[in-house]
Formats: structure tokens, sequence, C-alpha cells
């Protein structure tokens, strides 16, 4: 192996760095590393949390595989996350791009819409939907005004997830400001030159806008792509996972096997492999954006 | 005039963002039936006795208590995650070390870990070690630079700080962590300044952590609180102390926002932050 020099300051040994960082080797370590070998070798196990366990090898990786619980939750997941990280990008784009527009008062706008975000995921926000969509609540009071039936939010898998969707669509705000940064970033020239050439605001918008916002469109989707895959909160709160199981997210099912039914060897086995599964859908998302992205560089 | 459309098409939409919030304070001064029939916010009277009755919660403990328990742990938290950030994202934006870019790895990759996935082992560490319904599993994290978010935008705004002011203090004689105190520290305030009120936020609004490690009720934080609150309501009890427990849960955030709302509108979620 090469030796390699290390440029540090007059007097400045190559380990003072590695000591610096310590506190977050140290966090890694246990915070990180040691969770995730734990939860490997404890989803081997029929650990209950109080007796010794007992090795029962891929036993529960089974079960997951052939019974309809950690299956169901999956779908269920990927369902939530598919219906709900393109219509927050779109949302979110659209309202920077309007945000964006230098005039007067725009900054008491670009509040409002960013205060959802903030106290959005609060739990206080979560009981506030509940009482929104309870039957007679907001929702249907709205719906009714415009003549429609009344939807009963609760009763169908459908507008059960709708429900918990539109409460994470409310919180676009953090999305929509790094698009907002983004959009700063484009020097107004580029505009300029367009118009000149007679092309209009919507080619524009997709001729120089959007392929200039590969980034970070790309990060807002792999951020919205982890949060929305560990939803817990809102179907906890709000449907209790129901009706029949169709707002039983991941996150939910790990909370229940682990808190409630104290299968705490098959709560881990399922922690494992869901963090196979978001890894498995980071990478597919690297892979899918590439050629983009290596374009853009 | 040529502005009117888009100010038209912001208004509606402010209109649809602000509105749930509206309704949810109204709601608060409405009785059973009001809340209930009526889309308008503005409720028919205002008597603000319902705050007396939700501040009193339904636990032998009041709000106030409850604020305690939740500045108990914010409190040590945000002291731990500035100081542990900082010098670790010192050690990465000044110092040349050993497999510096396997850490500065792992740190990008602590930002996209799900924390669902930990949540199950780390219980079993923690009450094994007799830890669960105390604090330190809420705060202690923290002080190992547990957010790799904060870590990524110090580093980036000490490499927007010029190396001469270094090379300056060090002829004078300051010593690595005196440069860091008096010399670098003074440069990144506002980040600081943005940490301390991100950590505020998020541990206002985390659920899943105190529910899984704080088992008594004298200890919840306001979170846990509300859900017991929630999870207490009948058909006919009165729904508008909820209502107004949960608005008095807000308030707190809502004030940090707008104390330090145009840090957030203007570049310091740079570094991917956000709510």
């Amino acid at each position: 192996m090469k030796k390699r020099s290390y440029r540090n300051p007059v007097g400045v040994g190559k380990y003072t760095g590695l000591l610096l960082i310590m506190p977050f080797i140290i966090g890694s370590a246990v915070f990180t590393l040691y969770p995730f070998i734990a939860s490997f070798v404890l989803g081997l196990t029929d650990s209950d949390g109080i007796h010794f366990p007992e090795f029962i090898g891929a036993e529960n990786y089974a079960e997951m595989l052939t019974g309809s619980e950690f299956l169901g939750a999956v779908m269920v997941t990927l369902k939530y996350t598919f219906i709900l990280v393109p219509l927050k990008l779109a949302v979110s784009l659209l309202a920077a791009v309007l945000l964006n527009a230098e005039i007067k008062g725009i900054g008491v706008y670009r509040t409002i819409f960013y205060i959802p975000s903030i106290l959005g995921s609060s739990l206080a926000a979560v009981i506030m939907w509940q009482f929104l969509f309870t039957s007679g609540g907001l929702a249907e009071q709205v719906t009714s005004f415009f003549g429609l039936p009344p939807v009963g939010w609760y009763g169908s898998s459908g507008s059960a997830m709708a429900m918990i969707v539109l409460l994470r669509l409310w919180e676009f705000g953090s999305a929509m400001i790094l698009f907002l940064n983004a959009l700063k970033d484009i020097p107004a020239e580029y505009y300029e030159a367009a118009r000149v050439d007679g092309c209009g605001r919507v080619r524009a918008f997709f001729r120089i806008t959007l392929p200039l916002l590969g980034r970070v469109t790309f990060l807002n989707l792999v951020l919205q792509t982890i949060a929305a895959m560990q939803e817990f909160n809102a179907p906890y709160m709000i449907t209790g996972g129901g009706p029949m199981k169709s707002t039983y997210t991941i996150g939910m099912l790990i909370y229940d096997e682990m808190f409630r039914y104290h299968n705490a060897g098959f709560a881990n086995a399922v922690s494992w492999a869901f963090f196979v599964l978001v890894t498995a859908v980071v990478l597919v998302l690297f892979a899918v954006t590439r050629r983009r992205r290596e374009e853009d560089e | 005039m040529k502005k009117l459309p888009l100010y038209i098409l912001l208004t509606a939409g402010a209109a649809v963002m602000i509105y749930p919030l509206l309704w949810l304070i109204g709601a608060s001064f409405k009785s059973n039936d009001e809340i209930f029939t009526s889309m308008w916010f503005i409720p028919d009277s205002i008597d603000f006795s319902v705050y007396k009755r939700a501040w009193r919660t339904v636990t032998p403990y009041s709000m106030g208590h409850y604020f305690i328990n939740t500045f108990l742990i914010i409190v040590p938290k945000t002291v731990f995650a500035v100081i542990s950030s900082v010098i670790v994202a010192y050690g990465f934006a000044r110092f040349d070390f050993p497999l510096k870019r396997l850490f500065f790895a792992l740190l990008m990759g602590s930002m996209f870990m799900p924390a669902i996935v930990t949540v199950t082992p780390l219980y079993m560490m923690w009450s094994r070690l007799g830890l669960h319904d105390t604090y330190i599993p809420l705060t202690l994290p923290a002080l190992f630079a547990a957010e790799g978010t904060f870590v990524f935008m110090l580093v980036q705004f000490f490499r927007g700080v010029p190396r001469e002011f270094d090379e300056a203090a060090r002829i004078d004689g300051c010593g690595n962590l005196r440069l860091l105190v008096y010399i670098l520290v003074p440069c990144i305030r506002p980040v600081i300044v943005s940490i301390t009120v991100f950590t505020f936020l998020w541990t206002m609004n985390d659920f899943l952590t105190p529910l899984i490690m704080i088992s008594s009720v004298e200890k919840y934080p306001l979170s846990l609180i509300l859900r017991l609150s929630a999870d207490s309501t009948g058909d006919g009890y009165e729904q508008s102390k909820i209502i107004a427990m949960s608005v008095i849960g807000l308030i707190p955030s809502a004030a940090v926002f707008a104390a330090a709302q145009k840090k957030f509108i203007s570049g310091i979620t740079a570094g991917g932050l956000s709510g």
C-alpha cells in the first residue's frame, strides 16, 4: 500500500482529527452498527424480550414470506410511498416556482406555505387531522357544500389511505424550501436569453428550470421516499392501521410485534428486512436516475 | 395588474394551507354540535374556560408539568447536539486523518438511515441497561453527533471560513481547541442557532421514541399526553378540550418558528435540513 501523507497544520499529528470525530465514531458504533448487528442476530431467535432467546435459524424470515402480515405491510407501505412521493414533489415544485416570483409580500406567502411542515409533523396536527375527517368533520362539510355525497373517510380502504396521504401532502414545505433555494441559484440571464429567442414561459420551465433542478429533485426524492416508508404516527393515531389493514404500514407492524405482542425476535427480523428493503429502494432510485444525473455533470 | 392572477393563486393556496389550523383554534371554543355542523372557523362565542380545563389534562398533572418534562429533554439534547456536532464537524473540515473518506461516507449514510429500523434493538439495549423510562435514551445519543445532517451542514459552513484565520490564530499561539472556540465558532453562529431551532422542533414533534421509551405517565412529554388524552375521549366527551390541548401543544413550536422564521426561509436550509 502506498503511504499517504497527511496535510495538517504544523505541529498537528494525523490522529488529532480522528480524536475530534471520536464522538461520531462511538455514536455510529453504538447507535447504528450495534442495532444493525443485534437486530440481525435477534431476528434469528424466538426472543420475547424477557426469557433467554433460542436460536431458530431463518424461521422468522420464512414466516415473513409465507404469512400475510409482512407482505401485506410491505404492499401498503410501497403503495403509500408511490402515491405520496410523486404528488409531494409535484406540489412542492409548483409552489416553489410560484413563490420564486419577486413580488411584494412574497415572504408572507412563503411563511404560510411552510408552516404546516413545521407544525404538521407534531402529534397535535395528527389529532387535528383526526377531527377534520371524522363523520361530520370539516372535510365532510366541505364535500357536502359542493353537493357531493359524504365520503365516510374512515370506512373504505382507499379513503383511509387518502386521508394520510393528504396529511403528509399538506406538509410539503420542507421539499418546497429546497426547490426554492435551487431556483434562486438559476441565473436570470438564462430566462432572458430564452425569451429573446422566442421561448415561452412554459417551454422555458421544461427546457431550463427542470433540467437545472435535477440534483435537488433527486435529493428530495430520496429524502421523501425514506420518510414516507417509515410512516408510523399518522396510521397509528388516525386509522389504527385499518380498515382491514389497508393503512397498516411496516412501521406499525414493527411496533405491534415488539410492544403489543412481545415477539422481539420477529420484530427484529422485520426491522432488518425493512432496512434491506429501504436500501434496495434507494439503490433503485440511484440506478434509475443514474444516466440523467451523469448527463448533469 | 399583470401580477393579479399570481396573487389570486397564491392567496387561494395559502388559504388551503392555513385553514385547518385556523379551524383547529376556532374549534377549541366550539361545542360538540358546533364542531360537526359549522365549516366556518370563527366560533359562536369565545369562552377561555376550556383552556383552563384543558390545562388540567386527564391526569393528576397539569400541562405545565408536561411542558417542564419536554424541556428537561430538549435542553440537554440541544446542548449535547451543538457541542458534539461542532467538534466532529471541526475535525472533518480542518484536519486530515486516516480513513477520513470512509468516515465521511458513513456520516452521509447516517443521514439516510431509517430511524424505525433501529428502534427495536435500541429499546432492548436501553432496557437491559435499566435505563428505559428515563430521559437518557432520548438525550444521550445527541452527545455523539447523532444527527449527521447537523455535522454535514457545519462542515459546509466551516469550509466557508478562510483558513487564513486559523493560520493567524496559530501564529498567535492558539491551540486546536482555543482556535475552535474563539475564532471559528463566532463565525458560524447562525448555523448554531438553526441547530438549536431544529433540535427543538424535532424533539417537540418526536412521538415514536418517547412512546417506546417512556412508560410512566408522570414522565410523559407533551406528545404522549396528547395521545393519552385523545385515546381517552369517548362519544359524549367534550371534544373542544382535547382540541384546546392540541392548540396548547402547538404553541411552543409556533413561537420558535415565528422567532426564527427569517432563517428558515433564507439559505439556512442549504444542508438539506427540513421540518
